[in-house]
């Protein structure tokens, strides 16, 4: 019986979520399938849009495992997209401060401050959750929009353009200091290495180490684990330094491997595809990554349906949330 | 003196639909469940508005049209939440995602289009009132409707026998159960009517505070009017009251602009949401008991005005809010 619903409740959902999506877009007039043809397939039309793909899954698979740490710990962490952005300016500092030093070690100094930064960021929501009794929830919401005040401030005003200020962003880095990157692809390799290699480390830590264990246990029950002497207000912190740390290497990334400059927008609504992955994936951390791709290949498949089709490509969006919200319908009851 | 009154009223008038919205999500909440689909149903609901109120010419139309879409969101999360069990928070948050989506996918057609507007209304004889008037009766008929909302909440709450249910919903469903009434319907119903509220609130937005629609209309108002809800304490003229706080500091923060013309724009925008944060740290601070601790430690003479001040900040969430219910 279990066996089967491990099967079918997420066919369930997948059905569920198509069935809205494709009555959304009859809705408009278009052919669903059409539009389904472009958002599946699309990221994998041309292998400009497939590096495209494999450019936007690597943060997002950061953010998507990050979470999976703060989830386990039973919290929500509202506020990785503040965290990329924060990840994405603390990068920034070290790139500007010394554009001349072998990249490598650049590299190394920004991802450091990147995670350092993202972290602090999260403390942050973990400081206001203990000191002052404010929900994470709200707190991470919050210092969302803070982290984009900051980011915006940073362009117009200490690393505005030397031309001119602009919404735009701040001058591109120096051409070594990109991220290598394939010609004519927009695919820096290291970017999906990174992401992979933290999947791989976060998994082996939650499931293989006694800091896993904890933090799985005071995920299920608080009170008892405290009772069981697990530090379970430090564990919850830093399980929110630990995600936050992630997020901000994922901001470092869009700065070194995709804009290569900070913009306003730099994290581009990641966090909040990151958390939905996250959210869907929880049942099993073997999806993360597959979930990953396939968010990943919606987004930049949906790319083309205002020019193809001339719909909106939000669309993407509605199938991705379609899809948490159905799965979390055929999910057990707990 | 004049112009301080006209401000006065330009506050009131665009906090009205934060107001709106904070009564509904004051009602579910004060039932025990928290609609953290609030930003995404206000922008589904404001697109949807503007939508049929400019396809019918009929603003009442498109005002009912957003109340259908505010409570059939709430309808959802009821159904994913109250009976499959699943947690409030993060169905809210899926939802809060996902009409945003719909909202910039379905009213992309209306991007940009002039529309109806609901009508300037002064009140005859009432308008010309000194001092009251232009505050008070020189508005059109959404803003009135936010002024009587907020009292007529708190009568509901405090003053009828449903309010007395609703408010044990939140604090102790067992007891409610106990009486014989049906948890779940009476938390459907409250989450619905508050859902409804929602979505007239995004019709407030597009058919009259920002006429239009556009994406992202309301930039960001659902959340701030969640954070608002804690600030005001769950009660409604302390939210009321939260509500009108924020559209001041988001009026004076737009004309600081030229007061301060080194600091970019955008920056300022982003003030008020801060001083919510620092405002929603100090009321969950003045209910802690690490304070009262402290307060005690002083010198009698500033005891009593620190107690007072800790009073009234002082703000307890609803017993059993985001609490699933389990039949006894």
């Amino acid at each position: 019986m279990k066996r089967v619903a491990v099967l079918t409740q997420p066919l369930l959902a997948l059905v569920a979520a198509f069935v809205l999506t494709t009555l959304v877009l009859l809705s408009t007039g278009v052919s669903p399938l059409e539009a389904y043809r472009l958002v599946i397939f699309g990221a994998f039309s041309t292998p400009v849009r497939l590096s495209d793909m494999i450019m936007l899954a690597a943060p997002l698979l950061l953010c998507a495992v990050g979470l999976s740490i703060t989830f386990a710990g039973g919290l929500y962490n509202l506020g990785v997209e503040g965290q990329m952005i924060v990840g994405a300016i603390a990068a920034m500092v070290p790139l500007r401060l010394w554009p001349d030093w072998p990249p490598l070690l650049l590299w190394l100094i920004a991802a450091l401050s990147g995670a350092a930064g993202g972290a602090l960021w999260a403390l942050m929501i973990g400081i206001l959750r203990r000191y002052a009794g404010v929900s994470e929830i709200f707190a991470g919401l919050g210092m969302n929009f803070l982290a984009g005040g900051l980011a915006l401030y940073m362009v117009l005003g200490p690393w505005r353009r030397q031309s001119s200020a602009s919404l735009s962003g701040t001058d591109l880095l120096p051409r070594e200091l990109w991220l290598p990157t394939i010609d004519r692809l927009r695919l820096a390799p290291a970017a999906p290495v990174i992401a992979l290699l933290a999947l791989v480390i976060v998994w082996w830590t939650l499931t293989q180490t006694r800091w896993g264990l904890e933090v799985r246990a005071v995920g299920l029950n608080p009170a008892a684990s405290e009772r069981l002497g697990i530090a379970t207000a430090r564990r919850m912190a830093e399980t929110f330094a630990a995600c936050g740390a992630l997020a901000g290497i994922a901001g470092m990334l869009q700065v070194v491997a995709v804009h290569h400059a900070l913009i306003p927008n730099i994290s581009s609504g990641i966090g909040l595809l990151g958390l939905l992955v996250a959210l869907l994936a929880r049942a099993n951390p073997r999806w993360l990554l597959p979930i990953t791709v396939a968010f990943a290949a919606f987004t930049v498949g949906s790319i083309q349906l205002p020019l193809t089709l001339g719909i909106d490509s939000a669309i993407a969006g509605v199938l991705q949330g379609a899809l948490v919200l159905f799965a979390l319908a055929t999910r057990i009851r707990q | 003196m004049e112009q301080l009154w006209i401000d006065i009223a330009a506050v009131l008038a665009a906090a009205a639909p934060l107001v709106i919205a904070a009564m509904g999500e004051t009602l579910s909440e004060r039932a025990g469940v928290i609609n953290l689909s609030l930003d995404g149903t206000m922008l589904l609901a404001a697109m949807t508005g503007f939508a049929v109120a400019l396809t019918t010419q009929n603003l009442i139309l498109g005002f009912a049209a957003a109340a259908l879409v505010g409570a059939l969101v709430a309808a959802v999360l009821g159904v994913f939440s109250l009976t499959l069990g699943q947690s409030q928070t993060a169905v809210g948050f899926v939802l809060a995602l996902l009409c945003t989506d719909l909202s910039s996918f379905l009213g992309a057609p209306f991007v940009r289009l002039p529309g109806p507007a609901v009508p300037f209304m002064p009140i005859p004889g009432l308008a010309d009132l000194p001092i009251l008037g232009p505050i008070l009766f020189r508005h059109d008929p959404v803003i009135y409707a936010s002024f009587l909302l907020v009292p007529a909440t708190a009568y509901l709450l405090y003053s009828t026998r449903l309010g007395l249910i609703v408010r044990a919903l939140g604090e102790r469903p067992a007891a409610v159960y106990a009486r014989g009434i049906d948890v779940t319907r009476w938390r459907y119903a409250m989450l619905i009517l508050g859902g409804a509220l929602v979505g007239i609130a995004g019709a407030a937005f597009s058919l009259d505070l920002k006429q239009g629609w556009s994406y992202r209309h309301t930039l960001g108002s659902g959340w701030i009017v969640l954070a608002i809800v804690i600030f005001g304490g769950w009660r409604p003229l302390r939210v009321a009251l939260g509500c009108y706080l924020f559209a001041a500091l988001e009026i004076v923060a737009t004309r600081s602009q030229s007061a301060l013309p080194g600091i970019p724009t955008q920056m300022i925008q982003v003030a008020p949401f801060v001083f919510m944060i620092l405002v929603l740290a100090l009321v969950n601070l003045a209910s802690s008991p690490t304070v009262a601790r402290w307060i005690a430690t002083l010198p009698s003479v500033w005891q009593r005005p620190l107690l007072v001040i800790v009073y009234r900040l002082r703000a307890t969430a609803p017993a059993a809010l985001g609490q699933p219910f389990e039949r006894p």
